[in-house]
């Protein structure tokens, strides 16, 4: 059944901009972690892009939740938002929409006081985006049940192809990745290479 | 025998030291016959472990005499001894057997052969600061291990040691004996250097307030604490009393671990009239190289050391015959140097092995003509921006090696050398492959 | 109150941010690594300042407060 207000569409409408913005936060978050950049723009651009789509993500996040609760349909109780599995209304997905809020809150106050944390605390709750990732995924198609095709289909694919493809490159990258005392051997040899490149032949 | 050994401890455990002769002259720390002493003998020769029944009470004992760390910092240990005392909470003592250093051999010989020295050093450090823990840290040498682990059991036995002590095993690497490094080794993680960490004595292994002490410092105050701060004080100078261990190299290839009074003329120790030198090596691999004009006139003492930029550090002294290449030398300590580097910080991961690929370069008169200037720059970049001393100790002998053996630069720049042979005269230990891995 | 710029350099991996937002107290190094100036950061830098420590990639960058210099 559908009901035609205007916070429906809203709600629906906000949830799909906030898993395209999410993803983007995501794949621009995996391109500072490995020190990539983005062409023409300097470093600082790149983290400051992160953060900016994350912030405007948590502002579409929000219109989301409120759009969603405040349409009376479904009758969605505030605390369901935050209380996961709490919901008389499709109890399930919308319980995966508030684990993932709990666990995006946890990651945006913690990188609003991040100079504030130790580096270790910070980076152990940043670890959350993984999880909360396919738990947004999954939410969005279970709540949405227009994402399971057309051109909403085509949408939630293509972001998760580059996101599970910046992640896949993010693993592989930390596999292949020597622990840094491990490293040194490599740098003696490469040393001895470009000092050889420049030595000229003074004999 | 155990029950000798208790009668000895039981009975000497109301007069320690007080009936004992106190030995004079040397040796004081290493035993008199050059045989490492067993528990029994080692009781009859110094009398139980005089404990003062409480925490503190050693401490004046101690700065009356004058101690300091033996490790190489020469911190008065009666300093570290009140600052761990004073903190709330159980503290920690480590006794550090991790010499690191290749060309050091001190603290291997003075475990070997007076092993319970050592281990009466560190219950009465542990009583003094009011610890509950104790450990004992050295390389992962298989027979000195076992050696330790049987000493252990033989006191613990015999009731002797009053806390047991947890023997901790590092790895066969320069930076083992690092204070972070220690610690992190001890709190069972790898034993790499960390950044800016609390001061020891504050928060150490496990946030505990922690004493960390070179076992030869341990074994001094196992001395001190029986024959008193005056006993101390006969041999040595007035502003650094006492003996001290040293490892020489003489020029003739000769080496041996002695012990000496501080203060002893460096041209004594290392015979350079018999064996002339080239160049001397004061204070290991993160020591300077000297001049034999400067050697001659100095006596192995902080006060004569520190204004020439080196120090006494752990007691390493080698003296360069005349018929090898200094720089070759100073190459293979750079390249040993820049091989036991953590690899954790930047300007030390890729800075040490560049200057040592030039500096070997120079040395096998192949350099490039900026090879100096490489050398220069690449010692301001690593100097100081590392998380620990290593860069540093390291640029500290590049410059003195750069410095001493200036003609010998020259030389090799056009395509000579001064040397009779090339065969290696310091000792650098050779790594297996698994090395680079090894931090545990 | 006098702040200079501090780096744990087992943390930093050599991002090279601060120094684009910082060029007047921060080089990088021939390997991409930091040159701190020692000096303390002037006023009118200071939000700079805070703005590299804490969009540090790393959370390497820090700023101390000093009471003297050395």
């Amino acid at each position: 059944m559908t009901s035609a207000t205007a916070f429906w569409f809203a709600s629906r409408a906000t949830g799909v901009i906030s898993l395209v913005l999410f993803s983007l936060v995501a794949i621009l978050g995996i391109l500072v972690n490995r020190q990539g950049r983005l062409p023409g723009l300097p470093r600082f651009a790149v983290t400051g892009l992160h953060r900016n789509l994350s912030l405007l993500t948590v502002a579409f996040l929000g219109m989301h939740i409120v759009t969603a609760i405040v349409d009376g349909y479904a009758h969605i109780p505030w605390l369901s938002s935050v209380v996961p599995f709490t919901s008389g209304y499709e109890r399930f997905w919308i319980g995966l929409g508030a684990v993932a809020v709990d666990l995006f809150a946890a990651v945006i106050v913690t990188s609003l006081l991040r100079d504030r944390l130790r580096p270790a605390v910070w980076r152990a709750v940043h670890w959350f985006s993984y999880v909360c990732y396919p738990v947004v995924v999954v939410h969005s198609m279970g709540a949405y049940k227009d994402l399971r095709s057309g051109w909403l289909l085509a949408l939630t694919m293509a972001t998760v192809f580059a996101v599970v493809t910046a992640i896949g490159y993010r693993v592989l990258d930390a596999l292949a990745a020597v622990p840094r005392p491990g490293r040194v051997p490599e740098q003696l040899v490469l040393a001895e290479e470009v000092q050889a490149d420049k030595a000229g032949s003074l004999r | 025998m155990t029950a000798a050994i208790r009668d000895v401890v039981t009975r000497d455990a109301a007069t320690a030291g007080s009936e004992k002769p106190k030995p004079s002259g040397l040796p004081r720390l290493l035993p008199a016959t050059g045989q490492p002493l067993e528990l029994a003998t080692h009781l009859q020769v110094h009398g139980a472990i005089p404990y003062r029944g409480g925490p503190r009470m050693l401490i004046h004992t101690i700065e009356s005499a004058g101690l300091t760390g033996r490790g190489g910092a020469a911190f008065p240990t009666h300093r570290k001894l009140t600052a761990v005392a004073d903190q709330k909470g159980a503290p920690v003592v480590v006794g550090n057997g991790a010499e690191g250093e290749p060309a050091s051999d001190k603290d291997k010989m003075l475990l070997w052969s007076s092993p319970h020295l050592v281990l009466d050093g560190l219950q009465l450090a542990a009583e003094t600061v009011g610890a509950r823990k104790v450990h004992l840290y050295v390389h992962r040498e298989p027979r000195l291990v076992q050696r330790l682990q049987s000493a252990l059991a033989e006191r613990a036995t015999t009731g002797l040691d009053r806390l047991p002590v947890s023997l901790v095993t590092a790895p066969p690497r320069f930076l083992a004996g690092e204070a972070s490094a220690l610690a992190s080794r001890v709190e069972g993680g790898p034993a790499l250097p960390r950044f800016n960490p609390p001061r020891m004595s504050e928060r150490g292994v496990n946030g505990a307030p922690t004493l960390v002490q070179n076992v030869e410092t341990l074994a001094q105050l196992a001395l001190i604490s029986r024959y008193g701060p005056a006993w101390f004080r006969a041999i040595g100078t007035s502003a650094e009393p006492g003996s001290m261990l040293t490892t020489v190299q003489r020029a003739n290839g000769c080496g041996e671990v002695t012990e000496t009074a501080i203060g002893t003329p460096i041209a004594e120790l290392l015979k350079l009239a018999e064996h002339p030198a080239q160049a001397v090596l004061v204070g290991g691999y993160h020591g300077a190289w000297l001049t034999p004009e400067q050697a001659k006139h100095l006596t192995l003492s902080n006060a004569d050391l520190r204004p020439l930029g080196a120090a006494v550090g752990a007691g390493v002294l080698a003296a360069l015959p005349a018929d090898r290449c200094g720089l070759v030398e100073s190459a293979r300590v750079v390249q040993y140097l820049a091989s036991e580097s953590a690899g954790q910080c930047g300007p030390c991961l890729n800075g040490l092995p560049r200057i040592a690929a030039t500096l070997w370069q120079l040395a096998e008169h192949r350099s490039a003509p900026a090879a100096r200037d490489d050398l220069h720059r690449w010692s301001k970049l690593v100097e100081r921006r590392g998380a620990c001393h290593h860069p540093d100790g390291t640029v500290r002998f590049l410059r003195s090696a750069l410095t001493v053996f200036a003609d010998e630069v020259m030389l090799h720049e056009t395509g000579r050398c001064s040397a009779g042979t090339y065969e290696p005269f310091l000792p650098i230990p050779a790594t297996s492959p698994d090395h680079k891995d090894d931090w545990s | 109150m006098e702040e200079r710029l501090r780096v744990n350099p087992i943390l930093c991996t050599g991002h090279g941010l601060c120094a684009e937002l910082l060029p007047e107290a921060i080089q990088l190094d021939e390997w991409g690594y930091p040159i701190l100036s020692d000096q303390p950061i002037p006023n009118e830098l200071k939000k700079l300042a805070r703005r590299a420590v804490t969009d540090c990639p790393a959370l390497a960058l820090m700023l101390v407060r000093d009471r003297s210099s050395s």
